[in-house]
């Protein structure tokens, strides 16, 4: 789950790491006066919404006033923010943040991620900051430094001085900035994340550290033990068929053909995208039905598929382990006659109760293409889509 | 023969009082396999048809003897029992759980390294010897005795492929589901490795998809140290970058872990790989007729 530069920033603040002062504001708690209140000047202003390269998009900026820091979050607020890194119409910007702006010596970056290889959790810093990452990695490996550490123990400040002491940096620096690492290490295991990152870490005029930019990725699975990050989720943000799948546990991605996906196992899932494509066709979506399969769950995935107006033909593709056949195709069945399915629908079931499954799809009154396998089932899929053209 | 489960493997089943424990644990014994007990901290002394509940692992290993595990406890409770099951004396432990948080995992991967046990999963599907011993929620049926070992990331794609390899009247040593997590009990190469040392096993199919580097680490080893045909599979070609395609693990971020690079890999190094999934028991089959284990019909 992903959260906003100023709700990481609330997070890092917390525990006592230097962040810049600044306030968030909405549409309906904007006001130039509490922006004036925040302090010194310049002041910089930044949309917030999940997505990287808000600057280059024209989602931040540094003002010289109170009065040109309302104007320009009132221009924002309400706005849609195409950057690189968002798809279809850009995100909604719902909020901004405004800060005290310092002008930067030098940026850095700083990040902890989890690197699956090692199954061990990663200080990534690097001297050269405020770009992408993944340019330095490519351009200069050698400028960036990696350590690896147990979750329990966190990263000493010790440990951290010693990665960062070939640096160009003022011992004063180093020392701070270890500081910073060690108690974001702890933070990292705490909050049970994925991914944080502080993109630039800025050293100001006179010397100091500060968190500028920050980001930070939280572990879906362990949401259950953080109620108060859980409740950071900003649903604006997501995808709003992705908002609707998580309700009914389903895990759905929008892509850009017409042919709907139904499938249980996100391999299968993938693979059914696949062949689908290979047979000429173009997948409308991803979508995991997951292990147990309801015909609540099975109605609720037809209807998010079928949210999507380019989509001409479904195809539900279930092997049946966990999920036994008979319950989907109840399920299909009855989500079916519930929606009154307008589109072709082809139906591949195998698996547990693969025999019951097909007599109910074969009883039930309905049409159905029903296919022999997956090839057989992706043949008929682009042939209905086609047809519907 | 096969890998790690056979008919003497003996089977206590974690959470067999839940809706999915029950379930699977009666189609597991109706598969043949030689499940001993249930545990169900509290409900211990109850009876799931005919097997008998227990409080703890180590009371259940203690009145059965059972030598193996399958875990289909809620996440949050995941972690503890895979923990109580190496501590009570297991030594091949099942999770098929999903959900389970990443640093949970990362804890009990430290302290199984310390302890003889072997870890299958998480978020997997589990293992089967076919006609001998089933411990997961795979489809029994769709299984065939043979030669061919079987080593994937996914569920239900593995049932699509062993189903292809069955039909060809393929059959196979042992499959293996390894999960679809980031932080896994047992990886490619540990079940390749195994693979290439059973005699009984003639030539392995492997299942990657997007994400990470495991598939191409296995390549790697593959081409390095493995005599017997190895064919491939990598699902995922058509995923967008940058989104998470219901596995934790199938993600393609930074332009590392796509399908196309993964393929690449194997072609390069001269392993088959599939182009369709509908073409993957085609696949096998004629690299099988190429090495001379399989006569061309």
């Amino acid at each position: 789950m992903k959260v906003h530069e100023y709700q990481a920033k609330d997070i890092f603040r917390a525990e006592g790491l230097p962040v810049p002062t600044g306030k968030v504001f909405t549409k309906d708690t904007l006001s130039e006066s509490a922006i004036a209140a925040i302090g010194k000047l310049p002041l910089v202003v930044k949309a917030q919404v999940h997505a990287g390269g808000r600057g280059k998009a024209g989602g931040v900026k540094i003002v010289q006033s109170p009065k040109e820091a309302y104007e320009f979050s009132k221009s924002l607020l309400g706005k849609l923010l195409v950057t690189f890194q968002t798809a279809g119409k850009g995100q909604p910007i719902n909020s901004v943040l405004v800060e005290s702006a310092s002008i930067l010596k030098k940026e850095l970056y700083l990040a902890v991620v989890m690197d699956r290889e090692k199954s061990l959790p990663c200080v990534v810093f690097s001297e050269m900051g405020g770009m992408e990452i993944e340019e330095v990695a490519k351009e200069h490996p050698e400028k960036i430094l990696k350590l690896h550490f147990e979750p329990e123990a966190g990263v000493s400040e010790a440990e951290a001085l010693k990665l960062i002491h070939k640096t160009n940096l003022l011992d004063s620096q180093k020392k701070e900035i270890a500081k910073i690492i060690s108690v974001l290490s702890r933070i990292f295991v705490k909050k049970d994340i994925s991914l944080m990152e502080v993109n630039p870490l800025g050293i100001l005029e006179n010397g100091d550290v500060f968190i500028v930019d920050s980001k930070a990725i939280f572990d879906d699975n362990a949401l259950f033990r953080h109620p108060d990050i859980a409740e950071m989720r900003d649903a604006s943000q997501e995808d709003l068929r992705e908002v609707e799948a998580k309700k009914f546990d389903l895990s759905y991605v929008g892509l850009d053909g017409n042919i709907g996906c139904m499938v249980n196992g996100a391999g299968l899932a993938m693979a059914t995208m696949d062949i689908i494509k290979l047979h000429g066709g173009e997948p409308a979506n991803f979508l995991d039905v997951g292990g147990g399969a309801s015909v609540e769950k099975v109605t609720a995935a037809f209807k998010i598929i079928l949210t999507d107006p380019s989509v001409k033909a479904i195809l539900v593709n279930i092997f049946g382990g966990i999920m036994k056949c008979d319950v989907v195709a109840q399920g299909i069945v009855a989500a079916a006659k519930q929606i009154q399915l307008k589109v072709p629908l082809v139906v591949r079931l195998e698996g547990t109760n693969v025999k019951e499954g097909l007599a109910i799809l074969r009883n039930s009154g309905l049409n159905i293409v029903l296919a022999e396998d997956l090839t057989d089932a992706a043949k008929k899929v682009v042939v209905a889509a086609k047809g519907k053209k | 023969m096969s890998i790690l489960v056979n008919t003497k493997t003996r089977v206590i089943v974690q959470g067999i009082t839940g809706t999915h424990g029950a379930f699977h644990a009666r189609q597991m014994v109706d598969y043949g396999t030689k499940v001993v007990g249930g545990v169900t901290p509290g409900k211990g002394g109850q009876k799931i048809d005919q097997i008998p509940v227990f409080n703890s692992v180590k009371d259940a290993v203690k009145e059965t003897g059972a030598d193996a595990s399958v875990i289909y406890v809620p996440a949050k409770f995941a972690k503890d029992a895979i923990l109580e099951a190496a501590d009570g004396g297991i030594s091949l432990v099942v999770c098929i759980t999903e959900g389970i948080p990443t640093l949970d995992m990362i804890e009990v991967k430290k302290k199984l390294a310390s302890r003889s046990v072997r870890l299958i999963g998480p978020n997997c599907p589990g293992i089967i010897t076919p006609g001998e011993c089933k411990i997961g929620i795979m489809p029994g049926y769709i299984h065939k005795a043979g030669a061919i070992g079987v080593v994937s990331r996914s569920g239900t794609l593995t049932y699509e492929a062993v189903w292809q390899l069955t039909n060809l009247g393929i059959g196979q040593s042992t499959c293996i589901g390894i999960g679809g997590d980031p932080v896994l009990g047992t990886n490619f190469i540990d079940c390749l490795e195994l693979f290439e040392k059973d005699p009984e096993t003639q030539a392995v199919l492997m299942i990657g998809e997007i994400g990470g580097e495991a598939e191409e680490k296995a390549a790697d080893f593959i081409n390095k140290k493995m005599k017997k045909p190895v064919v491939a599979f990598i699902a995922g070609q058509t995923a967008p970058a940058g989104k998470r395609m219901g596995h934790a693990g199938a993600i393609i971020s930074g332009g590392s872990g796509t399908a196309a690079d993964k393929i690449k890999t194997f072609r390069r190094l001269g392993i088959p790989v599939a182009d369709s999934p509908g073409e993957i028991g085609n696949t096998m089959q004629k690299r099988l007729e190429e090495a001379g284990i399989m006569v061309k019909k």
